[in-house]
């Protein structure tokens, strides 16, 4: 039995993205620890391979199905690729492409599955995945049995630098076209690109947020600047928004928009139960708020009952240095 | 009676005909004839237009109000108004004592001329024509002294009819308030033109301003042309107008042209008058009386359920409303006080109650070929009331789904309406073919969605329902498992809005202390659905209800009290339709008792405040007195706000709005009251009714009044007052000894 | 063209949820099922493209769901024109696969939209591998479906916002993120009525054909953060340190 982890590598337009490096680094210390090698599929130009030095060996598969993800032609590739490798484990992202190809790769490739995985461990010869559900509220730690397995894990479940740091020798196999890659039915008709406009308050990585405690539209300057200094786009509760001080685009909360960024800041939100579903499942969150017994402080990783008019211009005061 | 035989010229009396002649006369009976045909034509119309709705069972009303009951309402608002109420005007004035005399006036005025018409109509037409072909001689009782008290009595009465239409002509025209000028709440935006109407509120004014200013014309020139015949004296506004020709040097000859004149004049405008009544605002006198006899405010306590054997839900036709509710659409004369009162309207919402009758008036005339004379709206694009198409849906056609869903159930409008208008329960009829098209807001459909798996709008697990009582150090009783004296039917919000538990865990220690025998129903209460019901979605309502009435039953206890109004209103009036009647308490009204009784001993506490009556307590079920007395027990002063008891201006919250988007609003209904209090002057803002807490307190902040106003629950001026401290759960634990 | 949502009932999030005494499974006994919100998109899908093009829509669920019985109900009270419940499957995704794949070779179905991912189906998500066991494309974290020329065009999401049109030929299977439209709202009068007709038709399928190939070992709660810890110090030492843990996180320059 190999004790080889494949890799599906993920690239927009060929840059290849982060959750690969993350599944690459976990990568490596399974294969140390099942004594085999860390291989990475790469589809689209042979250029892939120059970013994907971490691994010990880069399958590269090239042709104008692969140019852009396709459900069926990466699974058609995949497919081929894991039957010629034979590999112990194949790590996916617990994303699109994951969600795609791990559950049908599951039955075509006859290998268990875990799904919304965590955290990932070798204990002698089994692997052993945590696997997070009921919406989080769960974990679950699972054998995959059998000969082989499939993984697909969360985002940001690994750190990414393991994965760049470049292994011994890379080796880089230029695979022969999958059979059935001429005949892809399912056609990429176009691309969206994210909407320009107002920001997108999900994809920061740092939220400012803002609440009643601002007490008027005239103190949202204050906030306005302090968010300008951090490079932080500015949310709000409900209340915020209610009256008009900021547009719904920056609405957190069940009735506004569910956000999940590496840094939140609260300043004067309560913490109704509205608004902690918005934002609960964000990686830090700090809040700042006069009354202690606040809900938000709950939910909350570090707190602080100072007065928001103070802090925020000492914050201020602080970044501009 | 002067019934004197055969008819004297030198008598004491009036020639009916006078200078008419006998061709003119024939003209006059002819065209009577076929005004009055035109009259019961359109008059038969209407009537049809009835008949083509459902019943509305409101025949017990109108006995009730004729004969059992002949007073009720004179003096103080009840649910039904009587036969003695309509006569007092007592509706009218009401709400604005000015207009309510005028009206009284006019209202009186034209109907003693009516009879006298009427009494003319039988000594001229009957009697003498009835005589002449009996005995042979003509007949007639319109003489001598009855003659004279008839004239005292007309002249008078047409002229307090004068006075009264001359102040509201003044007041529409010179007061001109705001909510006359028929601007409506929801623009459409192809443009409307309500100036049809206005023309057709004028015409109506004037048209009986003329009759009778060309009555009293004729009588002036009749005297003149007869030469002031001493008893005329007893026509004393025709009298004293005809001294004024004769002073200004009209002669009897050309008095006798004039009055030749006058008379065509008076009678074409009598008879154009009386042809429009079935076509114009006019009819209001005749329908609003029948409509205010029949009416029933308790229809909005307990909403009528949908049609029984409809096949769609929801009104989509005509024949869906009730004849009632087709009456109403009629009856509407448009005074504005809905409107004025209104909340959604207030706040800027497109809703008018106003609008919504005169908008189902105008649609359902357009479809069935309804005729009214100027009395209408115009629009270029001929939208909304003015869709003659079939298919279009009434409610989301018609009128927009925006428009019902502002209703806040609020009940100011039936209130308030002179003319029995029940605007509520036609709304909610409305909404539940809106529901059925799943035409509604996503917040009101997650919240149905929570209340339908978990039966409550949070979306939290029913089993978390009684957590709030953890937060005490003794437990309260199971009613399931033990027989209780009281049920507190604890309702959503106090249970699961983190910020109202407080409120609950207060009242719970006070009744504790005082030694209550109280219990909860934990995790087997539900919403009561009284908002859901108010919503349009009556499975959903019936299903919430069963279940509770299953758990009521399964329960032992031997009366209810609760601390949300809302539900208090649907457990009181509309689960004994559903086999489950009990009786019901407001939480003031057991504190009140506690209170007043020494059980719950207090102190003088000395504040000022201002109380707020929620809609579903005072308006709804008339609790306005308990909270006050209770209030003053606290030894608190009471500043009432103008809007106080049935006439409190809503929080917004009510009717499923709380559940619904309200950002659009121009000022939320509850930031409108939070001024209104700043207004009298006091820092301290009672209420009774949880979601009053969530509501105001908001307000508060959103108006930039913090620190400004306090909102407080009237459980924690009881707490406060405690002579006995609130049992905090150490020292509890210390006196029982655990 | 016939569409079937493949439904699943799961435990309401809402609820505390309890585990068997060996700490390996969740204790089924007293929790409320309610149907998987990404299922009720899917159905929400299904009837907008039966909105535009006239299309039949099947619901079907395994009998052994909890409370499956009211989803399906409340289907047709949707507009859904008939509902199947089987009889078999298992309770794990591979296993349910097997069950929807034998029903639908029985009755085909040209498209089967089902949603994306169960917060409980810790071997992998329906939709991809039902497609497998059928021989048949498949698309997952769809927004969007719309039939055309007898293709399927779907909208493919992936993070950031971006997204993918594809079209891909029928028969095909998707995996459904999010509707066009809110799910619309079941009148409970409507579901009462369908319940009364009793639209829901039973079929038998095989039970446990497929296995998950995982063995759990345990299940546990996550740690809860339970209150944040608070910050020391006057203003100053308190504006430090949040800047500082920013900065450890790269996100305040210098």
């Amino acid at each position: 039995m190999s004790g080889n982890v494949l890799v599906l590598a993920e690239h927009i337009g060929g840059e290849v993205q982060e959750a690969t490096y993350e599944l690459l680094g976990k990568a490596k210390e399974l294969a140390v620890a099942l004594g085999g090698e860390v291989e990475v599929a790469a589809f689209g130009p042979a250029s892939l391979a120059d970013q994907l030095g971490g691994a010990d060996v880069v399958v590269s598969v090239d042709h104008p199905a692969l140019a852009e993800y396709n459900p069926e032609a990466y699974e058609v590739a995949l497919l081929s690729v894991l039957r010629e490798r034979g590999p112990r484990l194949l790590l996916l992202s617990n994303a699109t492409i994951g969600l795609d190809l791990g559950a049908s790769l599951s039955v075509h490739w006859d290998a268990s599955l875990a799904a919304y995985v965590g955290a990932l461990q070798v204990d002698g010869d089994a692997v052993l995945a945590t696997a997070q559900v009921m919406g989080g509220k769960l974990h679950a730690e699972v054998e995959l049995t059998g000969e082989r397995g499939i993984c697909t894990v969360l985002a940001g479940a690994f750190p990414a630098s393991a994965g760049t740091a470049p292994a011994a020798g890379s080796e880089v196999v230029a695979f022969a076209t999958p059979e059935g890659l001429d005949n892809v039915q399912t056609k990429l008709r176009s691309v969206i690109e994210p909407e320009a406009g107002d920001v997108n308050i999900t994809e920061a990585d740092l939220l400012v947020s803002v609440g009643r405690g601002i007490e008027s539209q005239e103190n949202l300057e204050m906030v306005q600047e302090l968010a300008d200094l951090l490079g932080a786009p500015l949310s709000a509760s409900r209340p915020i928004i209610d009256s008009g001080w900021l547009p719904k685009t920056r609405q957190v909360g069940k009735s506004g928009l569910k956000v999940k960024p590496k840094a939140y800041l609260a300043f004067g939100i309560s913490g109704a139960p509205e608004h902690l579903e918005g934002m609960r499942d964000a990686e830090l969150i700090i809040a700042c708020n006069t009354d202690e017994s606040a809900p938000i402080f709950d939910v909350a990783h570090l707190g602080t009952t100072e007065d928001l008019f103070e802090l925020i211009p000492a914050l201020a005061d602080k970044v501009k240095g | 009676m002067a019934f004197t035989g055969v008819l004297a010229v030198e008598e004491e009396t009036r020639e009916v005909f006078m200078n008419v002649g006998t061709a003119g006369e024939i003209i006059f009976y002819v065209v009577s004839t076929l005004t009055i045909g035109v009259f019961f034509w359109g008059s038969y119309r209407r009537v049809k237009k009835y008949r083509r709705g459902r019943a509305a069972f409101r025949m017990a009303n109108l006995k009730k109000a004729l004969f059992a009951n002949p007073f009720q309402g004179v003096r103080r608002r009840e649910d039904t108004w009587s036969v003695g109420a309509v006569a007092a005007n007592s509706s009218v004035a009401r709400r604005d004592r000015a207009a309510g005399i005028a009206h009284f006036f006019v209202f009186w005025g034209f109907i003693t001329l009516f009879i006298g018409t009427v009494i003319l109509t039988i000594d001229y037409d009957i009697v003498r024509k009835a005589s002449k072909l009996i005995v042979g001689e003509e007949m007639s009782f319109f003489q001598g002294t009855f003659y004279i008290v008839y004239s005292v009595i007309l002249d008078t009465m047409g002229f307090t009819a004068v006075l009264g239409l001359a102040y509201l002509a003044f007041r529409r025209g010179a007061i001109r308030p705001k909510k006359l000028d028929y601007e409506r709440a929801e623009k459409p935006e192809g443009g409307y033109s309500r100036s049809k109407i206005v023309l057709g509120d004028w015409v109506f004014i004037g048209l009986f301003a003329a009759i009778l200013a060309t009555g009293y014309f004729l009588e002036a020139f009749r005297i003149v042309a007869t030469g002031f015949p001493s008893f005329e004296v007893w026509s004393p506004v025709g009298w004293v107008l005809g001294r004024g020709f004769e002073a200004v040097g009209l002669s009897t000859a050309a008095a006798g042209t004039a009055q030749i004149i006058t008379w065509w004049t008076h009678a074409a405008l009598a008879l154009t008058f009386v042809g429009m009544i079935p076509f114009s605002k006019a009819m209001h006198m005749l329908l609003d009386g029948v409509n205010l006899l029949v009416h029933d405010r308790s229809s909005v306590r307990h909403l009528p359920a949908p049609p029984p054997e409809a096949e769609h839900v929801g009104y989509q036709e005509l024949s869906d409303f009730t004849w009632k509710e087709l009456l109403d659409l009629d009856a509407c004369t448009k005074c504005g006080r809905c409107h004025e009162v209104c909340p959604a309207r207030t706040a800027g919402a497109p809703l008018s109650p106003r609008d919504l009758i005169l908008d189902l008036r105008q649609w359902a005339d357009a479809n069935t070929g309804g005729i009214t004379l100027l009395d209408h709206e115009t629009r270029p694009d001929r939208t909304g009331p003015l869709t003659v198409d079939h298919e279009a849906p009434i409610a989301g056609g018609v009128i927009s789904s925006r428009t019902l869903w502002s209703c806040t159930t609020c009940m100011h409008c039936v209130e308030v309406c002179p003319v029995g208008i029940e605007h509520v329960p036609t709304i909610v009829q409305l909404r539940r073919g809106l529901v059925d098209q799943g035409d509604m807001d996503p917040t009101l459909q997650t919240a149905l969605k929570n209340l339908s798996t978990q039966g409550n709008s949070f979306g939290k697990s029913a089993r978390m329902r009684a957590r709030w009582t953890k937060g005490l150090d003794f437990k309260i009783k199971d009613a399931r498992k033990e027989p209780v004296k009281y049920l507190w039917f604890v309702g959503d919000f106090a249970s699961f809005d983190d910020r109202l538990q407080a409120n609950s865990i207060a009242l719970a220690r006070i009744l504790n202390a005082a030694g209550v025998d109280f219990g909860i129903l934990y995790e087997g209460e539900r919403n009561a659905g009284n908002d859901v019901r108010r919503v349009g979605e009556e499975g959903l309502f019936e299903m919430l209800a069963d279940h509770n009435i299953a758990a009521l039953e399964s329960a032992q206890f031997e009366e209810i009290f609760t601390t949300d109004p809302h539900s208090l209103n649907t457990l009181r009036n509309e689960y004994p339709e559903r086999g489950a009647s009990y009786k019901v308490w407001h939480y003031t009204e057991l504190l009140l008792d506690l209170v007043e009784s020494g059980t719950i001993p207090v102190r003088s506490l000395g504040q000022k405040v201002t109380y707020h009556d929620p809609c579903y307590l005072g308006r709804y079920n008339g609790v306005t007195e308990a909270p006050r007395k209770l209030l003053k027990a606290l030894g608190c002063e009471l500043v009432e706000m103008p809007r106080n008891g049935a006439n409190s201006f809503c929080c917004g919250a009510g009717g499923g709005r709380i559940w619904m988007d309200d950002s659009f609003l121009e000022e939320r209904p509850s930031e409108n009251r939070i001024r209104e209090a700043l207004g009298v002057g006091v820092d301290k803002f009672i209420v009774s009714c949880p979601k009053d807490v969530t509501m105001y307190s908001d307000a508060v902040k959103t108006t930039g009044n913090e620190g400004q106003m306090e909102v407080r629950d009237i459980v924690f001026l009881v707490q406060e007052a405690l002579t006995n401290k609130p049992a905090e759960p150490g020292d509890l634990l210390e006196r029982t000894g655990v | 063209m016939r569409i079937v949502v493949a439904m699943k009932a799961v435990p309401d999030l809402v609820e505390e949820i309890e585990l068997t005494p060996d700490e390996t499974d969740i204790d089924r006994e007293y929790l409320k099922f309610v149907l998987n919100e990404w299922d009720d998109q899917a159905l929400e899908e299904a009837l907008l493209v039966k909105d535009a093009t006239g299309a039949e829509v099947v619901a079907v669920g395994l009998a052994d769901d909890p409370d499956i019985d009211q989803a399906l109900y409340t289907a047709i009270a949707k507009g859904a024109d008939g509902a199947v419940m089987l009889e078999g499957g298992g309770a794990d995704t591979h296993s349910r696969a097997a069950a929807f794949a034998e029903y639908l070779a029985k009755e085909p179905a040209d498209l089967v939209i089902t949603g994306v991912q169960a917060p409980d189906d810790l071997d992998g998500q329906l939709a991809p591998m039902l497609a497998a066991r059928l021989g048949q494309r498949h698309v997952s974290v769809v927004v969007g479906v719309e039939a055309k020329d007898g293709n399927v065009v779907v909208r493919q999401e992936f993070s950031g916002g971006r997204a993918h049109v594809l079209e891909l030929p029928l028969p095909a299977v998707i995996g459904l993120q999010a509707s066009r439209e809110t799910p619309r709202y079941a009148p409970i009068t409507r579901i009462r009525q369908a319940m009364q007709a009793g639209g829901v038709r039973g079929e038998s399928v095989s039970t446990d054909v497929a296995s998950s190939g995982l063995s759990v070992r345990r299940m546990f709660r996550p740690e809860q953060t339970s209150h944040a810890e608070m910050l020391e110090g006057d203003v100053d030492d308190i504006a430090d340190k949040i800047l500082e843990l920013l900065r450890e996180r790269g996100m305040v320059k210098g």
